[in-house]
């Protein structure tokens, strides 16, 4: 295990960083992209709860696989030539930002509505009100299962590597079928994994006792 | 217990647990030829995406090719006419790990015999001589490998196959796209992901019989010997199935099956294949 390491330490860095920005670029875009979707399906206008509402259904209803040959075989033909890489990271970013409009969504309306009332009738208009009032109550509410969407992000990532996106799985495999080492080369891959994910995880729960 | 020792300990299970993992790594070994030859059977693992050699019959769901053929030839003349040969689909990535683990007890996978993979698994004597080349789409400016061999150029290859190692030797400079099998690495050539996609020649013609749009060019550049191949250790099997082989070619069946599969593709040197 520790010779799969030691000889190839250079290709699984290498790996280990696509995969890293890969998922820091779709958390944040999702990040932005899923609290928009959520916030459109709370809105009174009837019009952009429906859009938000299909946009959510459509890339949380399909598997993240497909979304991704989407954009790395179809894409590339008729609109735009796209990496492995981009193609990777933009379906991920899709697929997560529908299950983090869930998430925000549900936090949203999880505050008491008394809470909208409040700061209406002190004077605040719609929009006031929903960025001062009611979304940092909502977001507190929903760090936990937020943090499982981001766990899951990290680990989605690995779709990169059958668009050839050169991320930890991609060089895992290409290592594997190369030395034949496969349960040494998986074994160090998911030792990777746990290098993104643990971390991560501990800070949430970290974030959790603090704010809630 | 202390806060500190609960988070030590959650940190260092996960790590022995692996450890206890890695340890189970080993396996014990059978004689797979008695094995088989008592349950009249050999499970083969072939490829399933690749036309000429192994390619899914959709309609049917069965997997039909020359390897297919030959595995089934060498099957009945091992054990007899009511033997069974049992094919389980395998990619470039799996074949290996497939046959040590014991799920499949040969390949017949258009596979080439190399010194590195020599020392994991055994290999019959060749019994097909592939040589590696390139796809392209027709009117591509791209006509050999030396055209390959600049900064930005994307080919396309299979993981796990001698094409990557032999295009990282022939054209250090292009990149490597290393996709899952043939099938996906052909729809990356038609959506532009790289301007070639490259590995044996059979398997190449195979596609652009069915893509007159793509053609393959620059001859071959490599010798590809195929190999059948068996688990290391295992030279009572390899032995019998030489000597199958040796059987096969004698009484013609053999010169049939590469005839029955090659012999209308243009390009495609039967006699090359049949000395490799």
């Amino acid at each position: 295990m520790i010779s799969v390491l030691t000889n190839n330490w250079s290709t699984l860095l290498t790996g280990f960083g696509n995969t890293l920005l890969s998922s820091v670029i779709a958390l944040v875009f999702s990040l932005v992209i899923g609290s928009a979707f959520a916030i459109m399906e709370t809105v009174p206008s009837k019009v952009a709860r429906v859009i938000a509402h299909t946009y959510i259904e459509i890339f949380r209803n399909i598997p993240l696989l497909v979304i991704t040959m989407f954009f790395y075989v179809v894409i590339p033909q008729y609109v735009a030539p796209m990496t492995g890489f981009a193609a990777g990271t933009v379906g991920l970013t899709l697929y997560t930002s529908s299950f983090i409009a869930e998430t925000v969504r549900a936090g949203i309306q999880a505050v008491d509505i008394g809470q909208m009332e409040g700061a209406r009738s002190n004077g605040m208009t719609y929009w006031q009100a929903m960025r001062y009032i009611i979304l940092p109550q909502a977001f507190r509410l929903v760090i936990p299962p937020l943090g499982n969407q981001f766990i899951n992000l990290i680990k989605n990532s690995s779709v990169l590597a059958f668009v050839a996106g050169f991320d930890l799985m991609y060089q895992g495999d290409a290592l594997a079928s190369a030395t034949f080492d496969t349960f040494n080369t998986y074994l160090v891959v998911g030792v990777f994994y746990l290098v993104l994910t643990l971390p991560l995880s501990y800070y949430m729960r970290h974030l959790e006792k603090k704010l809630v | 217990m202390s806060k500190w020792f609960k988070k030590v300990l959650i940190a260092v299970v996960p790590l022995f647990l692996l450890t206890v993992l890695a340890a189970c790594g080993q396996k014990q070994t059978d004689n797979v030829y008695q094995r088989t030859k008592s349950a009249k059977k050999i499970v083969w693992g072939v490829k399933a995406d690749t036309r000429l050699f192994g390619l899914m019959n959709v309609k049917n769901g069965d997997i039909e090719g020359f390897d297919v053929d030959l595995a089934k030839a060498i099957t009945k003349q091992m054990y007899g006419k009511d033997a069974q040969a049992e094919f389980i689909q395998t990619t470039a990535k799996t074949k290996v790990p497939l046959l040590k683990n014991g799920n499949i007890d040969a390949v017949a996978a258009a596979m080439t015999i190399t010194d590195k993979r020599k020392k994991i698994i055994d290999y019959t004597q060749p019994y097909f001589g592939a040589g590696q080349s390139l796809l392209v789409k027709k009117g591509s400016p791209i006509k050999a490998v030396r055209d390959l061999n600049k900064a930005g150029t994307k080919v396309m290859a299979v993981k796990g196959t001698t094409a990557v190692d032999n295009i990282h030797k022939f054209a250090p400079k292009a990149k490597v796209l290393e996709l899952d099998d043939y099938a996906q690495s052909f729809t990356a050539l038609k959506s532009g992901q790289g301007v070639a996609m490259t590995t044996d020649n059979g398997i190449l013609y195979g596609i652009a019989k069915e893509n007159p749009d793509y053609e393959v060019v620059g001859g071959t550049f490599t010798n590809e010997p195929y190999g059948l191949a068996v688990d290391k250790g295992q030279t009572e099997m390899r032995a019998h199935i030489d000597k199958a082989l040796d059987q096969l070619q004698a009484n013609g069946t053999y010169s049939r099956l590469v005839e029955k599969w090659f012999g209308g593709i243009p390009g495609f040197d039967v006699k090359e294949v049949e000395q490799p």
